[in-house]
């Protein structure tokens, strides 16, 4: 059961009270036209429906979000995903900061660039693992004290693109979960508790099984990227500053 | 309106655009701009700076002062009488607005400093120099006078209220800039009243910015070494003395003048290939480096120029369409008003994004 919902002018409140009444009639796919800033779009939703946005949605989409698949059509502003716990964002663009914070569940998917501060304390618990991909780069603090879960960043951008994949921070203060990147990290740029490992066979699957539903997601040639290598970055301490104040 | 606004979201709003053509822009569009960012504020502060308003008196100054009393008003045009000619002076064109319950006096004056009606002191300095002078002079020595903006050609509108008001107030659609800026305040450190609004000016410098200059203290020792008086109770207002410090008075380009707000880190510049010259930037120009959060825009006569700090603590947004460069907080308040820009994009921590009229980006 399908609805379309006007955002044109529409205050955020007003245009979330009448996706969360869609919600609660039953609706299961939900269609945003001319959405443009209105905060808060999906939060804490917890049914399994699919709200596809035209236009740039505000900041925090699908902040505590339990279920629901969300599909962008074009830029994301600061904070998606923000806590999120499962469910599906799929932004067929750029996202802004903070993407994925405290992220405990679910799955984001972001075509082209992110901001700063991407992935940080994303969690994840028995079967409860998050995971994000990007298609394009990362700003500074990628993947900081990040505490489980899975990011994948491909750096895929276009040619005279001299930016590195990731910016300084990486994986900062990280103590779990892991980040594979399509390339090599600067190490004068990682958190001195982060470290290269070896790739293994369940790494590979990981990588294959996301970076596959990537590429259907947005039509890139999955061929093409896995031809890419990929680096492991995974914490090497466990209490990394555990001396700090202790002498 | 079908809501009330309410406090729960923080983080003041920005919004600019410039026509590197020179061409007017209507002030309906840059208010759009920030309206949809109304809930980046919280009613306590808002304003708007245009650029190319005054073409009939282009070569005066053009002082847009407010008055807390008619006393502060007498003494300030004695002030502006005794050093220079007025060429015309008329209240500020307001409108009763609902949201406005009290207002200052506002008036706007054109005017020239006349070096001959005070040579003692005048005589050493240019024409900008006395500007300067006169502007501390009515800020830090004349109670409940204030100047929102003395540049040529330009004039800044703001005061208490959200930008939607103070928009209506001020009748902003009856303007048009080569150059808007507009902000949304929250203020989290200090008063919100009507000459803490932003944007803070100094000549035709003005600056709107989102965040906190933790280096306040550093800043205003080191500006208050070179005459300027800081009177404005915000952080905010360094940032414009500062920018006139290195550029006008010290001569430094643009490009420096951000290096020096917004310095690379040590180990940043101990890795970069031309460290020596950032290296000697931070240096020399150590006391003018900004810490804290911030997102600003500024704009001057001829450009407008977006700058984060070194960690990108507040969002900065930018797009391009044709002739026109827009930055602002969020996407959505560019889209708002340019629905199809040709690229955006999120600058860089620290990493300049200069526009020039004329030229467009020049980065």
């Amino acid at each position: 059961m399908r609805i379309e919902i006007d955002a044109k002018g529409v205050y955020y409140r007003d245009l979330n009270r009448k996706i969360r009444q869609a919600v609660r009639e039953g609706y299961t796919e939900i269609y945003l036209k001319n959405v443009n800033g209105q905060y808060y779009i999906a939060d804490g939703i917890d049914r399994e429906v699919t709200i596809i946005i035209d236009g740039v949605p505000g900041n925090d989409l699908g902040a505590f979000m339990d279920g629901p698949t969300v599909i962008v059509r074009n830029n994301a502003q600061d904070n998606v995903g923000n806590t999120m716990n499962s469910g599906k964002i799929v932004v067929h663009g750029r996202a802004g900061d903070v993407c994925g914070y405290g992220m405990r569940g679910g799955k984001i998917f972001i075509k082209g660039d992110v901001g700063y501060r991407v992935g940080i304390h994303m969690k994840g618990y028995k079967d409860k693992i998050p995971v994000m991909v990007i298609g394009g780069k990362a700003g500074d603090f990628f993947g900081e004290y990040m505490a489980g879960g899975v990011l994948i960043l491909l750096g895929l951008s276009e040619d005279g693109d001299d930016r590195p994949i990731a910016g300084d921070y990486l994986g900062t203060g990280m103590h779990g979960g892991v980040i594979y990147l399509r390339g090599e990290p600067d190490m004068n740029r990682v958190g001195r508790e982060v470290g290269i490992v070896p790739l293994e066979e369940t790494d590979r699957n990981i990588i294959e099984r996301s970076v596959k539903e990537f590429c259907e997601e947005f039509g890139f040639d999955y061929e093409e990227i896995m031809k890419g290598q990929f680096t492991k970055l995974v914490p090497v301490t466990n209490r990394p500053y555990g001396n700090l104040y202790a002498y | 309106m079908n809501h009330l606004f309410t406090k729960d979201i923080s983080g003041c709003g920005l919004s600019g655009i410039i026509s590197t053509s020179g061409r007017m822009i209507p002030g309906e569009q840059i208010v759009r701009s920030i309206v949809l960012q109304t809930d980046r504020g919280n009613g306590l502060g808002a304003g708007y700076a245009a650029y190319g308003i005054y073409p009939d008196f282009k070569d005066y100054y053009a002082f847009h002062i407010m008055f807390d009393s008619v006393a502060a008003k007498d003494q300030t045009e004695d002030l502006l009488e005794s050093v220079t000619e007025i060429e015309h002076a008329e209240e500020i064109p307001t409108r009763p607005t609902e949201n406005i319950k009290v207002a200052p006096l506002l008036y706007r004056y054109f005017l020239k400093p006349v070096r001959e009606k005070a040579p003692r002191e005048f005589q050493l300095l240019d024409e900008d120099d006395i500007v300067v002078n006169i502007v501390m002079r009515i800020n830090s020595s004349i109670e409940g006078a204030y100047v929102f903006s003395s540049g040529k050609n330009m004039g800044v509108f703001k005061g208490v209220g959200f930008p939607k008001d103070i928009a209506e107030f001020f009748r902003i659609e009856d303007y048009e800039a080569y150059i808007w800026t507009a902000h949304n305040r929250f203020p989290t450190n200090t008063p919100g009243w009507w000459g803490g609004a932003h944007p803070f000016t100094l000549l035709d410098w003005s600056i709107v910015h989102n965040g906190e200059i933790s280096s306040y203290g550093i800043n205003k020792r080191y500006l208050e070494m070179y005459g300027y008086k800081l009177t404005l109770l915000t952080d905010t207002e360094v940032v414009a003395y500062l920018l006139d410090l290195l550029i006008r008075k010290f001569g430094i380009d643009l490009r420096s003048a951000c290096t020096a707000l917004a310095a690379p880190f040590w180990k940043d510049i101990d890795a970069s290939p031309n460290g020596d010259a950032v290296r000697a930037i931070r240096m020399v120009y150590g006391s003018a480096l900004l810490n804290g959060p911030f997102a600003i825009l500024f704009a001057f006569k001829d450009g407008l120029v977006g700058l984060n700090d070194r960690v990108k603590l507040r969002p900065l947004v930018v797009g391009v369409k044709g002739d026109c460069v827009y930055m602002a907080s969020e996407e959505a308040a560019i889209r708002e008003i340019c629905p199809d820009p040709e690229r955006v994009w999120a600058p860089r921590a620290g990493d300049p994004v200069i526009v020039r009229m004329g030229k467009g980006i020049v980065n």
